[in-house]
């Protein structure tokens, strides 16, 4: 209990001096949202009028600390643009990227596992090699390239997902999923690529050791030591890994999301900025680190579950 | 951006496996076959073997990016045209006068293709080179003399790697406007927080090995000393870890270019031309494909070479 | 345990008992010159080479010899425990009577873990660390003994008992880093008895220990072993451990077997220098503090290239000029069943005069020339004469 209160503990300051430091970073943006919003009514005197209805004459750390007490209650404050709450922005377009990243795992788990094993299993035979290339390979396609690839060959070519455009989950599920598999497609051969190479590192490793010699003396089929034996101890690597690539991928879906047209945060989040909409930005923002620490902080939890060792060391300390 | 995995065992940041939790760092790519004997007879051999030559693909790898660096510091000096003259007849295929044929608007792609290269070059290099070096020294002062300086430099990579890159890289853009110094030094500002938490593990390791102790045992008074003793240890991994980032740099480049934010049009980049190339794919394929094509052989390239390098390295590590 | 689902009955994957069948009094294990080989890049490791042995039910075997003799690869090739590339193996091992070498690793694995076990040396690495105790030993019975989960826990539970381990229904859900490294051996001779061997191979199964847990342990296995009436291999580096508890030892160097005998007969009677420097190298309570341990100068030979003669000539107070060129064949001495292969034993006349020759010289007799440039150095016992 001890060490989650502690852990807890380093994770706020960052919170705070990352928001912090996005609040400054968009209020040193030119412009202002004063003229996006009033257009052609950009007088001087309706700029300074606007200016100051938003508050935006108060000095930044002023805004700064208005901004934070509204967050503690969910008051995010209003979108410049379309006068929506940013909390209800951003209610909106989480679930969309959250759709996004829980698919693409899922994909990138149930293909990387197998290969993975196999790949230890049958090291440095042709078998391994091809598919360890081929993981290579597709690390080094960046995804935005993958996005276009997959555009022309699955919408253009064969009309058998959109290009573009997201169908809500409520609206159509089937729609859904046809509107989200290529850019989740995308997002996942990047990560499957990753978690077959720490996998089949980590399970290679394992397979060296001298339970496995016992396991294989107790006469137990190959199959069977795999899966039951080795995967367990080898998925350290590949949890810490998944963790810190979902961490990452939290801020990284918006070239896809753009490609895509899905309404996620990082596209919301892109327009925002460019449309200089502040309050969606430090929303987002806020939100977006939030998710990367507590992906972090819950990666940290879940060693004890994966290896009791660890579990009854921190126990005891 | 993506950090790698934390090396150090006992640290005081909010990365995973680094509160006590022996999370294996086996990012290795380890050619061992399976044992049957616990403790074989040949695989030492053979897979030190096998690490310890680099391999025909390194050195295939090793000559793409040099041609590639030569070829685009060169370009001017080449006999090709200028990359934004609109002066040919669009949509030609390859030959001998356009290599790679032109675009829809009769620019020559091999030219724009290279001089493309140069943005991205000079933006992966340089952006990993600043990193390294600022974190590369923060690292080494934090994992080693530990205590406050650690805290400050862990703190301060902790917030550098929650902090939303492309907010960071969107919002300098538009404020400082898209040039190459400004995104350089973003990124560059960007990968100091894995750099730095990685060149730090490897130094808390190497700081806790016995020769380190033996050497101040010895009454090493000059810390400095034992800094040169940690330091050749530490800068092989940290240029291979610096290799293997030169890529994620030029991805994140390309992203950029691909939004329209980086160096604007006409100037091609990878990104602005693959962007470009996308609406028109079906009619002119070859807009989108060179550059994509060249990106990812560069990527791939540096990325291999990272690779066989940290293994390389790594196994020296191990045979002390 | 964790649930699964049945998708299909248990079945048993277990050989056929009967074919396993020898007649009372004849060996269950004979081994007819069994030889192990490595490919490496630096040439055949030749580990075990030419050896031969033969076991009845309810015996003991010891193996006795260095680091590096090939005892370990030994058993793991008795067993077919081997890598699967890179090896050539030679010979036979016939277990009651069928020869396990030309077997597929399908058909072995109907042996292994139900037909013959294995105890390893290391508790510690060769339990599982993630996997629960009750789990690893109970996995073994529901795959050959095809039993369900709630009978196999019963039965995890009486073995527990069995090697003495108290407070069986706890440890059953506990993990291998709970425990202490005497009850993780304990654990491990479980797993290895539980589908009833017939013959129980164990891998210096004390040497990770402490000494007072060693001799428990030792006496569980003896205790078990006659309960069960099964065949043992004791592998080990250290006589003490097999002089109360074999009753045949088989002294191993460079992967040959240098004497034989019933232990009575060996400890009394033996022939081989190297059992004789074994046997002195063994700290003894009579003696004085501070004595000297004799260790036996020099290391074992290279097995790529073994020198041609006699293979510990190189290391030998007894050695004269014909043990680095002529290889001792394995003889018996007038005891039966006590075979030793030496030019000059121990104990004998001419033994005794090798060793006066070798002390007037002062030293044991060099190698011919042409013997002497390819015993590496490190192999020589120097100056440094044992005793």
């Amino acid at each position: 209990m001890r060490y989650i209160l502690r852990k807890l503990l380093l994770l706020v300051p960052v919170l705070f001096i990352v928001t912090f430091l996005t609040f400054i970073l968009i209020h040193l943006l030119p412009g202002s949202p004063c003229i996006s919003i009033l257009k052609t009514n950009a007088t001087p005197a309706n700029l300074a009028k606007c200016t100051h209805q938003l508050h935006l004459d108060r000095p930044i750390p002023v805004q700064y600390v208005d901004w934070l007490r509204g967050s503690f209650t969910g008051h995010l404050g209003q979108s410049y643009l379309n006068d929506e709450p940013v909390s209800t922005v951003l209610a909106q377009s989480i679930p969309v990227t959250l759709e996004l990243l829980i698919f693409s795992q899922i994909m990138a788990v149930v293909m990387a596992v197998p290969l993975g094993i196999l790949s230890a299993y049958r090291a440095n035979t042709r078998i391994d090699r091809v598919a360890t290339t081929a993981a290579f390979g597709t690390l080094s396609i960046p995804d935005y390239v993958r996005g276009v690839v997959f555009v022309f060959l699955f919408a253009v070519t064969i009309h058998a997902f959109p290009a573009t455009g997201y169908t809500h989950i409520t609206d159509d599920f089937v729609q859904n999923l046809r509107s989200v598999f290529l850019p989740s497609l995308a997002l996942a051969l990047g990560s499957i690529a990753l978690y077959h190479r720490v996998l089949r590192a980590d399970m290679i490793a394992t397979l060296q050791e001298d339970f496995i010699t016992m396991a294989r003396a107790k006469g137990l089929p190959t199959w069977w030591i795999l899966v039951r034996h080795a995967f367990r101890p080898s998925t350290f690597s590949l949890v810490t890994i998944g963790g810190l690539n979902v961490g990452a991928l939290i801020g990284g879906t918006f070239i896809l999301e753009y490609l895509f047209a899905i309404p996620g945060i990082g596209f919301n989040t892109v327009n925002a900025i460019l449309q200089q909409d502040y309050l969606v930005v430090q929303g987002a923002v806020l939100i977006v680190t939030v998710g990367y620490v507590m992906v972090n902080f819950f990666l940290d939890l879940a060693y004890p579950l994966l290896d009791p060792r660890v579990r009854h060391a921190r126990a005891a300390a | 951006m993506p950090a790698p995995p934390p090396d150090a065992t006992e640290t005081t940041s909010i990365l995973p496996g680094a509160g006590g939790a022996e999370a294996p760092s086996g990012v290795l790519v380890e050619q061992a076959p399976l044992s049957g004997a616990g403790g074989t007879v040949l695989t030492p051999a053979a897979a030190d073997r096998s690490r310890r030559t680099l391999g025909f693909t390194f050195w295939l790898s090793v000559s793409w990016i040099g041609l590639i660096v030569v070829l685009a510091v060169i370009a001017g000096l080449l006999p090709i045209p200028d990359p934004k003259a609109i002066e040919f007849q669009p949509g030609l295929n390859p030959s001998l006068h356009h290599l790679f044929g032109t675009d829809d608007l009769g620019r020559d792609l091999f030219s724009r293709v290279i001089y493309g290269a140069r943005v991205s070059l000079t933006v992966g290099f340089f952006s990993i080179l600043f990193g390294l070096v600022i974190g590369g020294i923060l690292g080494l002062l934090a994992g080693f003399y530990r205590g406050v300086t650690d805290g400050i430099v862990v703190g301060l990579s902790n917030v550098i790697l929650a902090f939303p890159a492309f907010v960071l890289l969107i919002a300098v853009v538009s404020f400082w406007g898209p040039s190459l110094l400004h995104i350089t030094l973003t990124i560059g500002i960007l990968s100091i927080g894995p750099l730095a938490v990685v060149v730090r593990g490897n130094t808390i390791r190497f700081a806790q090995r016995e020769f380190v102790m033996a050497a101040r045992m010895l009454g090493a008074k000059n810390s400095r000393i034992i800094f040169r003793e940690i330091l050749a240890n530490v800068v092989p991994s940290g240029l291979a870890l610096g290799l293997v980032s030169v890529p994620v740099a030029i991805v994140a480049e390309g992203g950029l270019s691909f939004l329209g934010l980086s160096v604007r049009l006409p100037t091609p980049t990878w990104g602005n031309m693959i962007a470009e190339g996308r609406v028109i794919l079906t009619q002119h394929p070859g807009v989108a494909f060179w550059p994509a094509l060249f990106l990812f052989l560069t990527v791939l390239a540096l990325n291999l070479v990272g690779d066989r390098l940290t293994a390389y390295f790594d196994v020296r590590e191990g045979a002390l | 345990m964790s649930p699964r689902l049945h998708l299909r009955p248990r079945r048993p994957h277990v050989a056929d008992p009967a074919r396993f069948q020898v007649a009372d009094g004849s060996a269950l294990l004979e081994v007819v010159d069994l030889a192990t080989h490595f490919r490496t890049e630096r040439g055949l490791v030749r580990a075990v080479d030419g050896v031969s042995l033969s076991l009845n039910r309810g015996q003991t075997l010891g193996i006795v010899g260095e680091s590096g003799s090939g005892k370990t690869i030994l058993s793991r090739s008795i067993m077919g425990l081997l890598p699967k590339s890179n090896v050539v193996r030679r010979g036979q091992v016939l277990y009651g009577g069928q020869d396990m070498v030309g077997m597929s690793e399908r058909e072995l694995r109907l042996v292994w873990g139900a037909e013959i076990s294995m105890v390893f040396q290391d508790p510690m690495t060769s339990l599982n660390p993630v996997m629960r105790i009750g789990r690893q030993i109970t996995e073994s019975l529901v795959y050959h003994l095809g039993i369900e989960d709630d009978e196999a826990r019963d039965r995890a539970l009486a073995l527990l008992r069995s090697v003495g381990i108290p407070e069986p229904e706890r440890r059953l859900r506990e993990y291998p880093h709970q425990l202490s490294g005497g009850m993780r051996q304990r654990v491990t001779i479980a797993i290895a008895l539980a589908c009833g061997p017939k013959l129980l191979l164990a891998d210096e199964p004390t040497t990770a220990l402490d000494v007072t847990v060693q001799a428990q342990i030792l006496d569980l296995l003896q205790s078990q072993q006659q309960e069960r009436f099964m065949a043992m291999i004791l592998v080990t580096h250290d006589l003490g451990v097999v002089a109360g508890r074999a009753d045949e030892i088989a002294v191993m160097y460079a992967g040959k077997i240098v004497e034989k005998a019933p232990t009575r007969v060996l400890f009394r009677d033996m022939k081989m220098p190297y059992t004789e420097a074994l046997m002195a190298s063994i700290p003894q309570l009579q003696h004085p503090a501070h004595t000297r341990l004799a260790a036996i100068p020099g290391r074992p030979p290279d097995l790529v290239t073994p020198p041609p003669g006699c293979r510990f000539a190189p290391r030998c107070r007894y050695a004269q000029e014909r043990c680095w060129t002529d290889e001792p064949p394995l003889m018996e001495a007038s005891t039966p069943g006590h075979l030793y292969a030496c030019w000059y034993p121990v104990g004998t006349p001419e033994g005794r005069e090798a060793l006066a020759r070798n002390e007037e010289r002062g030293g044991p007799a060099p190698p011919p020339e042409h013997i002497a440039d390819t015993v590496p150095a490190t192999v020589m016992a120097g100056t440094e004469a044992a005793g």
